[in-house]
């Protein structure tokens, strides 16, 4: 149902209608808004786990907001002020303190931060749940799997800002992590510091990525994203494709228009979330210490590694992948196929709709094959999190190496598993549970 | 011989503390008690601001601590001709790396980094700890040895107060060898002033950010309802 | 869908109530965006009023001091200088000084708490030049044959006199400003504040 062949708006005499048919005959006012909001029919089965898609776009205005008005005040500057504190680190605090209402803005932006992976790691759990990600729908899976490797470097980018302890090294071990690359690797994470330490020079340029570079990008995929999903509808917790059964004016049965039945959904879904992101932002800011990590109050020293060093939450997963790698394997060390494995990690979900081959979509028509393994999946994620949080030891190490393995034998085994599977019928029509 | 038979004393403790579980005491304050903050303010002051900045902080802020301006001006401000001015360190911080080997931190936040994940509270509880747990020490520079910091490099500057302590190497408890000027109860009740002083200036706004945080949540409570009947209200079509 | 009418009522109410509540709470998000673009306490600290000592200040001579960024006058008028001002009443554009551009306690013929001291904010009202001292009589220092010593601004020719009054069909419209301020003692002025219970 793209935006497209929608009559043009026709004034009713009034100043208002002249406008808007003024207006239309220009632009696409009316087509956009019947082809994306109320003539945009989804199904009308939507669950809990379809709030994400539009809680994720909210998130990502809130960071943009907080974002535009955090440059107004921040300097991405190494150097050390009159009181011996990094410039950098010192404008946070002047955010906090002197700036009216800074601090709001602030905790806004970092607890988003976190918010913003919450939601998304939920959505895409709701893609693995009813195979949204399944044929016709690959492009808009794959929009995502690039929304979220954009997402992951922004949230790299600006962790160095603040320029404290952990933003420091943080990004010092994974912009080493780069020079494991054979041959090309140390020149590499030179050219990407821009100094032989994470430097000034390396503030800025994050800097310059995380408030320009990275957010065009990201808005560009977020667009395509739900461009490609208008062209094909939306999937459904029942796995069925609605555009099948559709009525005497080419309406599917089983859809309702966007606006206004999932916008008043949505608005509720909205509300319910805000409060547990105040909750977290008033009362608990740094998230017990995941969410702002209390060793980034102390200012970026390069000469003293905090005792123990853990990326934000949200990409400990990874990093438990790349620790568990600890052989050599055709001439080149353990550290370069770490770096192999974590990247491949994330990548993986990008083969997600072709490596499914399971005649239905939904979970709810799939056997207990499925259910198990990607139950398993979520714990096995789950683990390999907490375990990166923690600082390295032999038992955690063994863990994380059994739930790496099984992390990547999900994917890789899924076109043998996901057809042997057995399979309840799949319904005509959605099904209002 | 003897230092080496010290040095296996100590060996065990300082295993003990490197492996970061030392045992914290509580910090009994709350940062609500503004007559404790003002008197955490003073000692501040008086005994930290010396070597320690809190640059982030303007002493007009303390005003917040139901202070008033002439108060600040009389009582608190030592490094500033302006109410609006921080309350950076007198000393320079490239003459005090020569004289401590480093340049104390600065302390305006230092309450939130010494918090730990999952428990950011645990930065007044160390704080509270480390106040109290200095003791005397031939072998270190500055005489002073600290239980949760091991060759710590500040020396105790609380001594006048507290008095000295030493280490039994046989209990590895602390005791009080020359007394203070304040009795213990009366010492410790100051280092929690203190150290509430020092949370609270790790953000100022932080009570007025919790009260805040119950009105937004009062508004969206009141907010779902209205938009939960207006859904409910459209949805009566869908079957 | 059958009573269609009923039912639309119903839902307006709910809609409206709802974006009632909701723009409510939209304006109440942005107060803290608003509010961070005020000035910071950093500038309200570096725009703090400035103590002015003027014991030094022969008569016939004026002294700059910056307050909020912006040259603040102090001039010690002679009484020839004092003695133009009754002279130009009709020269100038507001006499009287009526349009609001000073504190209650300066409108006055002098424009100023001692008859003497002159404290004005050096900064020309017509668009933001500094006016530069002309206080020699007469056409010595450029100026026409009848000029009584005052100021004259060089980007768009508006003369003031020593009272800060602005001359009449000047790009200028209204006299200099007068800032807020006080005798802390009787050589100390205290810039940018008023006098504190008065």
């Amino acid at each position: 149902m793209a935006a497209g062949n929608f009559e043009k708006y026709k004034s009713d005499g009034s100043l208002a209608g002249n406008a808007l048919e003024w207006l239309d005959a220009r632009f696409p006012a009316t087509s956009m808004w019947k082809g994306h909001l109320s003539e945009y029919y989804a199904p009308k089965n939507f669950n809990f786990w379809y709030f994400f898609g539009s809680l994720a776009l909210l998130v990502l205005v809130i960071q943009i907001v907080t974002g535009i008005f955090l440059v107004m005040h921040y300097k991405p500057d190494a150097a050390v002020n009159a009181n011996g504190v990094p410039v950098a680190f010192a404008s946070v605090e002047y955010i906090m303190r002197d700036v009216p209402g800074g601090w709001l803005i602030r905790y806004m932006h970092s607890t988003g931060a976190s918010a913003f992976f919450i939601v998304v790691y939920l959505h895409m759990f709701r893609g693995l749940l009813y195979g949204s990600y399944r044929k016709p729908r690959e492009l808009t899976w794959l929009f995502g799997v690039g929304i979220f490797l954009c997402l992951m470097g922004e949230a790299f980018f600006g962790y160095l800002l603040p320029w404290g302890q952990m933003s420091f090294w943080g990004a010092q071990v994974i912009v080493n992590l780069f020079s494991a690359i054979p041959i090309i690797g140390p020149d590499l994470s030179i050219l990407i510091r821009g100094d032989f330490v994470v430097g000034d020079a390396t503030l800025n340029r994050f800097f310059s990525f995380h408030v320009i570079a990275f957010p065009l990008v990201l808005i560009g995929l977020v667009a395509a994203h739900v461009l490609a999903l208008h062209e094909t509808g939306s999937n459904n917790p029942d796995g069925v494709e609605i555009k099948a059964n559709k009525d005497e004016n080419g309406i599917p049965r089983d859809g309702i228009p966007f606006h206004p039945y999932y916008t008043v959904k949505d608005i509720v879904g909205v509300i319910v979330f805000l409060m547990v992101f105040s909750a977290v932002m008033f009362w608990a800011p740094e998230g017990g210490g995941y969410f702002l990590e209390t060793p980034n109050f102390y200012p970026a020293d390069p000469l003293k590694t905090p005792p123990h060093i853990a990326p934000v939450w949200y990409f400990t997963p990874f990093y438990s992948i790349l620790r568990a790698v600890t052989y050599p394997l055709f001439g080149l060390d353990a550290k370069f196929w770490g770096v192999v494995a974590m990247g491949a990690s994330v990548v993986i979900f990008a083969f997600l709709p072709w490596l499914d081959r399971s005649p239905v979509k939904s979970i709810r028509y799939r056997g207990p094959i499925y259910k198990t393994l990607l139950t398993i999946f979520v714990i096995c994620f789950f683990i390999l999190g907490y375990l990166g949080t923690l600082s390295p030891s032999p038992m955690g190490e063994l863990v994380s190496q059994i739930c790496s393995v099984f992390y990547f034998a999900f994917f890789l085994g899924m076109p043998w598993w996901s057809r042997m599977d057995k399979f309840s019928p799949v319904p005509d029509r959605v099904t209002m549970k | 011989m003897k230092k080496y038979l010290i040095a296996l004393l100590f060996a065990p403790l300082m295993a003990f503390a490197s492996g970061g579980n030392v045992h914290l005491d509580k910090w009994p304050g709350s940062v609500g008690d503004k007559a404790a903050l003002q008197n955490g303010a003073k000692l501040f002051v008086n005994y930290c601001l010396n070597c320690h900045g809190a640059s982030y902080m303007r002493y007009k802020n303390l005003m917040d601590l139901g202070l008033t301006e002439t108060q600040v001006k009389d009582n608190l401000m030592f490094t500033s001709d302006k109410i609006g001015g921080l309350m950076a360190v007198a000393a320079r911080s490239d003459e005090q790396k020569l004289w401590f080997g480093a340049t104390p931190p600065d302390l305006t936040i230092v309450a939130r980094a010494r918090g730990e994940a999952g428990n950011a509270g645990a930065g007044a509880d160390w704080l509270y700890t480390y106040l109290r747990s200095f003791y005397r020490d031939a072998n270190r520079p500055t005489g002073w040895n600290n239980v949760i910091f091991e060759n710590v490099g500040m020396p105790h500057a609380l001594y006048g107060l507290q008095g000295q302590q030493v280490l039994n190497h046989e209990t590895h408890k602390l005791e009080l060898a020359v007394p203070g000027a304040m009795a213990p109860a009366e010492f410790d009740k100051a280092v929690s002033d203190l150290v509430g002083f020092m949370v609270w200036m790790g953000e100022p706004q932080q009570e007025f950010r919790r009260t805040l945080g119950f009105f937004v949540l009062a508004f969206l409570a009141i907010l779902f309802v209205v938009a939960y009947a207006l859904k409910k209200e459209y949805w009566k079509d869908i079957h | 869908m059958s009573n269609q009418g009923k039912v639309d009522c119903g839902r307006r109410r709910l809609v409206v109530a709802t974006a009632a509540v909701g723009g409510a709470g939209a304006v109440a998000a942005l107060v803290p965006f608003v509010s961070s673009l005020l000035p910071s306490e950093r500038a309200k600290a570096a725009g703090a009023p400035v103590e002015v000592d003027i014991s030094k200040l022969e008569p016939g001579q004026m002294m700059t001091v910056e307050w909020r960024g912006k040259p603040v006058w102090i001039i010690n008028r002679t009484k020839d200088m004092l003695d133009t001002l009754p002279k130009l009443a009709d020269a100038v554009a507001d006499p009287k000084s009526e349009k609001n551009q000073q504190p209650a306690y300066a409108q006055n013929d002098t424009r100023s708490i001692k008859p003497e001291i002159m404290v004005v904010v050096g900064i020309c009202t017509h668009l933001g030049c500094s006016p530069s001292q002309k206080f020699k009589k007469g056409a010595e220092e450029g100026m026409p044959g009848e000029w009584l010593g005052g100021f004259l601004c060089p980007c768009h020719g508006s003369t003031f006199d020593f009272a800060g009054r602005v001359y009449k069909s000047k790009p200028a419209p209204t006299n200099l400003e007068v800032p807020p301020h006080y005798y802390m003692a009787d050589t100390r002025i205290l810039i940018g504040e008023d006098k504190k219970g008065a």
